[in-house]
């Protein structure tokens, strides 16, 4: 699925605009004890602008009261559109993926049905329920998400990934799971549905992101905390004043107190908190990771250690040969032929690669009365025998040098020596007889992803280690790691490697993160502080994961880590802005509140504002209009630079610290000398 | 002017010389380490057993705050008595009454938290026996009190994880005996050798050259008035503090009191260093409360050694700067240089009427006990300065895309929750104390107290405020200066200081001892390269940031209306 660009669809803003005013209902609003009470302070001043009307003289002219009712006014709807936007945004997203599945005509196999056993009648996908089967056949779309049982199928699974390259999926193994919405290109496949309607991983988040079943992340309820208490000093700043105003035989107007609070509590960042959490899943989603909670992805952030697969993470599917060596006295192009003859037969990928690299077209082979060797694990090699005269043989080079031993000929040192050479070169050699003679050996080498060593720099420089987990034997495994330059690897890896690797790492007090996708990897993607299962893996696998790739990418760990950190940073720069604004305002409000009586303080009014009135509504209009102007900054949130985390301390106090001090400055006195039209 | 300024920077680089292998020293007594002061184990064993305590026993943080609330609460019911009775009681040669039961509850609690805020004269308030027995003893135990929860910290700071922050009778033991009466024993002697008077004798009685006799009080005061900075309590012997002749004879005495009252913080924040190993944290959490320093003595020298505008409009030249309140054996920049120590450092005692000085020196020893952080008072001090670090850890943490974590725990809601909280008590009780007084002066001026509310105030408008601004703020940080302006021996005072100053005491005590013992049970989290630095100048810088901004956001409007308003209308 490809997002749209806009960050600001007009469906989308229509449907925020009215979630905007239906969130003005106290119990919604209560969530939020920052707009909580500026909501207050609204209906106060609604209070004083009837006072006003009904003929009151010692709190300012109407207009003006009526002027600051209007603004905080705004300023709470502001928030709610802030926060309406972003689920807006999350609920489109996953509701077009959602819709790729509706009203699906499923094909249902009723085990006693009407007429024989195990008929099969078409049925709207709606009605079925967990542990109901059903069948797919080529150019059928998958109607529910489910689990192979019987079958194997070619799969477009481009509705969901984008990715238009078909997949294999198979009953039994690790890649037997199919999701709804994608298409059956060939093949018959006999499916379990595996979720209740309205259950699956899409509702699950398309609940979360609608906020019925949000919970506040523990980094979210600890800010908050702070917010709160930042809004209590501000109270009690606005609450003895009134007595410091008496001292001075100042009056201060309901309007001007009820300004000054509302300016200096973190209206800014507390009216894009929500905001912010749901665009971090919302960018989760973009990535086409489903999150089971916000928490999830607040976690991805702080991760230290990355589990990877080394295949299809780090190297590309699997070993490819690299190189023929003929051994001595053996012409290249006779050692060439043997290999491809020799691995006609070979379906596996290493098989096919040999010929690939010889470069020929092995239907151009006669390979009359041509007999194939299987593989067995006794023999540990494969081949052919031709016309009963030529045997050709392929295999581990200890297995080989037994066949030559057998003969009687000697297998020469120079050969032993390149294979000892290809091992210790992370590859895999392979030698190859004919009639019993040494002809060489071909290398096999992992090919690593191009680009993966940088990934992994970046990885190192958010102070993130990546561990490869590989079924290699140590030597190979250790050559890879260095090259693809993850910190460490876990060689000749069993299923329990895994989840002992990460109980050690998560007892040294790290949080690790990894990804998988068969059922044997289970308890370890649910031991795992984030776990990442492929939406191709088995059921068990995403149950027990905390979030699901429906990209069934390896490398997406690492999207997911920076989401992470940038759902923390945008929290915390806006914070930072928001705090940083309060300056500007009590340069704006406080000589405003103070000039009649103590003239002195016009010292203070450094942006030289017209009037008490103007500064004062100055600071509330800006207080207002910074929330929208930074609701795209919340949405798409703060670029993340692994750049050290003290270098980008700097980098963010710098533009959003001193930024946050210098921009209402600039903002108060514009508005200032527009309002000078007005007033 | 050079020769002023150069006595200033001796007695700082002084200070530092002296500290730092103090810090060493301290560092190595609570490690338990061998030191010259062994010889003192005896003694301390003997206190450990008269007590009853079992030096082994092993304190988390809550059963460590219920031992040194509880010997607090003993020793404030014990000063409360012999306050009330002391007219009754011998050692009193000049026959000084008792005390009113507002004043002893003022004045016990003000000794008891270390702000020795004294709304009572000392030559004519208290007895020889209530300054010995009462008033010197707790400047002893608040001070050790102080360095015993600030240990509690290191302690907390230094394991990977631990539930223990050590034994609180033990170490309040060996911070008296190891620390502060060997160093009092030293400061002591060389007031006594240069004038300060140690006997038991009455009022002295003096012929000046007039011709008239006057009543001058003496007592043994050498011992108190050097415990009074090593432990920066700075409640004096006599009513006039350190300006007093007797208290403070000449410029020498200054520099040694000077330097004993910053001696022991500036130690202690070495001894972070070497106690928890992190020595760089330590020298960068130095140098930015230094620089905090200097960002209030540069302004407060500057205005007062250039003298009063008002009286320069007059015509008057100011050769000697703002003479008004000082000491001439001292001079204006010796008197800047000390106003500010002494309210940096909660030590509250004066060489100068801090009321004559110009408005922005009053308005940085304001923002210096606001603050309340920079070196700070005894063990106190760095605890103040914790709140704002695991503040700033949080936001910073944030900032950097990380969960927050401080010497590798994590912090989190229930951490930035006291922290929050003991942030917001300050503001509270600052600004509401000041606010009520208001209230009282402008709406019930003529109530029947001791004093009226409205004769409170030397000084009417905005220095009358910023009178009122000062005492309450004085009493929070539990520093103990006054504007000496302000008619404070009275019911309202006594009673709202005597509450604001004992919760400006002990919730900010508690408070970051419960974070460091909530963060040290945590699991420990090994340092990455995404961990935030908190030893570097970033994160130094970062803390310096968020001390201002909280500061100015929660004090702008008090300022503006008393001593920047006085600013600008001079």
């Amino acid at each position: 699925m490809k997002q749209n660009k806009s960050l600001f669809p007009k469906a989308i803003v229509a449907e925020a605009l009215k979630q905007s005013f239906v969130k003005l209902s106290p119990a919604s609003m209560f969530r939020n004890p920052v707009m909580f009470t500026v909501y207050i302070g609204t209906i106060i001043m609604a209070f004083v602008c009837v006072w006003v009307g009904a003929g009151a003289r010692t709190q300012g002219s109407l207009g003006y009261n009526l002027a600051i009712l209007v603004v905080l006014f705004i300023t709470v709807l502001f928030a709610n559109f802030a926060e309406a936007i972003a689920e807006a945004r999350g609920k489109a997203q996953a509701n077009s993926l959602r819709k790729t599945r509706e009203d699906t005509p499923a094909k249902k196999v009723f085990i006693v049905g009407d007429i024989y056993v195990g008929e099969i009648k078409t049925v709207p996908s709606s009605q079925l329920k967990k542990g109901d089967f059903f069948v797919c056949e080529a150019g059928d779309t998958i109607p529910m998400d489910g689990e192979i049982v019987e079958g194997l199928a070619t799969i477009d699974e481009s509705a969901i990934t984008g990715e238009s390259a078909p997949v294999i999926r198979e009953a039994g193994g690790d890649k037997s799971s199919v999701t709804g919405g994608t298409k059956v290109l060939s093949d018959k496949i006999k499916v379990r549905v595996t979720t209740e309607p309205g259950e699956s991983f899409l509702d699950k988040m398309i609940a979360l992101v609608e906020g019925a079943s949000r919970q506040k992340t523990p980094n979210e309820i600890a800010l908050t905390i702070l917010l709160a208490s930042f809004t209590l000093i501000f109270l009690i700043v606005c609450v003895t004043l009134k007595p410091f105003a008496d001292y001075a035989n100042t009056p201060i107007t309901i309007a001007a107190f009820v300004s000054l609070f509302v300016c200096l509590i973190p209206t800014t960042i507390g009216g894009l908190l929500s905001a912010i959490g749901i665009a971090g899943m919302d960018r989760a989603l973009q990535a086409n990771v489903i999150t089971k909670s916000g928490k999830a992805v607040e976690t991805a952030g702080d991760l230290d250690t990355l589990l990877l697969d080394k295949t299809g993470t780090i190297t590309i599917g699997n070993r490819k040969a690299t190189h023929f060596w003929p051994a001595e006295g053996v012409k290249e192009e006779e050692f060439v032929e043997a290999c491809v003859l020799a691995s006609l037969a070979d379906e596996t990928p290493e098989g096919k690669s040999i010929i690939e690299l010889a470069g020929v077209n092995p239907h151009t082979y006669s390979v009359k009365e041509a007999r194939f060797v299987a593989f067995t694990a006794e023999t540990r090699c494969s081949g052919v025998d031709l016309n009963g005269k030529e045997r050709i043989r392929k295999g581990a080079s200890d297995a080989i040098k037994r066949i030559v031993n057998r003969e009687g000929n000697i297998f020469p040192h120079t050969m032993e020596e390149r294979v000892k050479g290809i091992a210790s070169n992370g590859g895999t050699p392979l030698a190859v007889s004919k009639n019993g003679q040494a002809m060489g050996v071909i290398e096999l080498q992992d090919i690593i992803k191009p680009g993966i060593q940088e990934r992994f720099d970046r990885l190192r420089k958010m102070g993130v280690k990546t561990v490869m987990v590989t079924g290699d034997n140590p030597l190979t495994a250790k050559y890879i790691a260095e090259k693809a330059g993850v910190d460490d690897y876990i060689a000749e890896a069993k299923p329990e490697d895994k989840m002992n690797y990460i109980r050690k790492e998560q007892q040294g007090g790290k949080l690790v993160a990894m990804m998988g996708d068969g059922t044997n990897d289970a308890p370890a993607l649910a031991q795992a502080d984030v776990g990442v299962a492929m939406n191709s893996g088995t059921q068990a696998a995403k149950e027990a994961g905390n979030m699901v790739d429906l990209d069934n990418d390896p490398t997406k760990l690492i999207e997911i880590v920076e989401i992470g950190k940038q759902l923390l940073m945008t929290r915390g720069t806006l914070t930072t802005f928001s705090i940083a604004n309060d300056v500007a305002k009590y340069f704006a409000i406080v000589p405003a509140l103070f000039i009649s009586s103590i003239p002195a303080l016009q010292a203070l009014n450094i942006m030289h504002l017209k009037s008490p009135e103007s500064a004062i509504l100055s600071a509330v209009i800006f207080n207002a209009i910074i929330i929208p102007f930074l609701i795209p900054l919340a949405l798409k949130g703060v670029a993340y630079k692994p750049i050290g985390a003290s270098a980008l301390l700097r980098r963010n106090l710098l533009i959003y610290g001193i930024g946050g001090i210098v921009v209402p400055f600039i903002g108060i006195k514009l508005i200032d000398m527009l309002l000078a039209f007005f007033l | 002017m050079n020769t002023e300024l150069f006595g200033i920077v001796a007695t700082f680089l002084l200070t530092v010389l002296l500290a730092f292998p103090l810090g060493k020293y301290i560092a190595k007594v609570f490690k338990g380490e061998k030191t010259i002061l062994d010889f003192m184990r005896p003694v301390e064993n003997l206190i450990c057993r008269l007590g009853g305590v079992d030096p082994m026993k092993k304190m988390n943080w809550k059963e460590f705050l219920k031992a040194m609330l509880t010997i607090n609460l003993v020793w404030v019911a014990y000063a409360f008595l012999l306050f009330l009775f002391q007219g009754h009681l011998p050692l009193n040669p000049d026959g000084n009454p008792s005390m009113t039961p507002d004043l002893s509850f003022n004045t016990a609690i003000s000794f008891l938290v270390n702000c020795n805020l004294q709304d009572y004269s000392g030559e004519t308030g208290v007895t020889y026996l209530t300054q010995l027995f009462v008033i010197t003893f707790l400047q002893f135990v608040s001070a050790a009190t102080g360095i015993a929860c600030l240990v509690a910290l290191f302690n907390g700071l230094k394991e990977k994880t631990t539930e223990s922050l050590g034994n609180f009778w033990v170490i309040f033991t060996k911070t008296i005996t190891r620390i502060l009466l060997p160093l009092c024993f030293v400061v002591a002697a060389l007031l006594a050798f240069h004038g300060t008077p140690a006997s038991f004798d009455g009022k002295d009685t003096v012929t000046t050259l007039q011709g008239d006799t006057v009543q001058v009080s003496r007592g043994p005061a050498a011992g108190m008035i050097a415990i009074k900075h090593i432990g920066t309590n700075g409640g004096g012997w006599f009513g006039a503090n350190s300006a007093h002749p007797l208290e403070n004879p000449d410029y020498f005495t200054n520099m040694l009191e000077l330097v004993s009252q910053a001696l022991i913080p500036m130690a202690l924040l070495f001894a972070l260093g070497f106690y928890i190993n992190k020595r760089k944290f330590a020298y960068v959490t130095f140098t930015i409360m230094t620089v905090g320093m200097l960002c209030l003595l540069i302004p407060t020298l500057l205005a007062e050694l250039h003298g009063n505008p008002a009286i320069a409009r007059m015509g008057i030249a100011q050769p000697t700067g703002a003479m008004e309140g000082k000491e001439v054996r001292f001079g204006p920049a010796a008197s800047a240089f000390w106003s500010i120590i002494t309210t940096v450092i909660s030590t509250g005692s004066v060489n100068a009427m801090h009321d004559s000085f110009m408005p922005v020196s009053g308005m940085m020893q304001l923002l210096a006990m606001m603050i309340n952080a920079f070196y700070g008072g005894c063990g106190v001090g760095i605890l103040n300065y914790y709140i704002y670090v695991i503040i700033a850890v949080f936001i910073a943490g944030l900032m950097v895309g990380r969960t927050p974590e401080f010497m590798g725990h994590k912090v989190e809601a229930r951490e930035v929750k006291i922290a929050a909280l003991v942030t917001l008590l300050s503001a509270f009780l600052i600004k509401g104390g000041t606010a009520l007084a208001c209230y009282y002066f402008v709406h019930h001026g003529n109530n029947d107290w001791a004093v009226k509310p409205s004769s409170w105030l030397n000084n009417p408008g905005y220095h009358g405020f910023s009178e009122m601004l000062y005492q309450y703020t004085s009493t929070n940080a539990n520093n103990g200066s006054g504007y000496e302006g302000l008619a404070d021996n009275n019911i309202f005072w006594n009673v709202t200081g005597g509450f604001i100053m004992l919760l400006g005491r002990f919730v900010p005590i508690i408070g970051p001892i419960a974070i460091a013992g909530l963060l040290a049970k945590k699991k420990y989290i090994p340092e990455t390269s995404g961990t935030l630095k908190v030893d570097g100048f970033t994160f130094g810088a970062m803390t310096f940031v968020v001390i201002l901004i909280l500061t100015a956001l929660s004090y702008f409007p008090p300022l503006a209306l008393g001593p920047i308003a006085e600013y600008f209308s001079l």
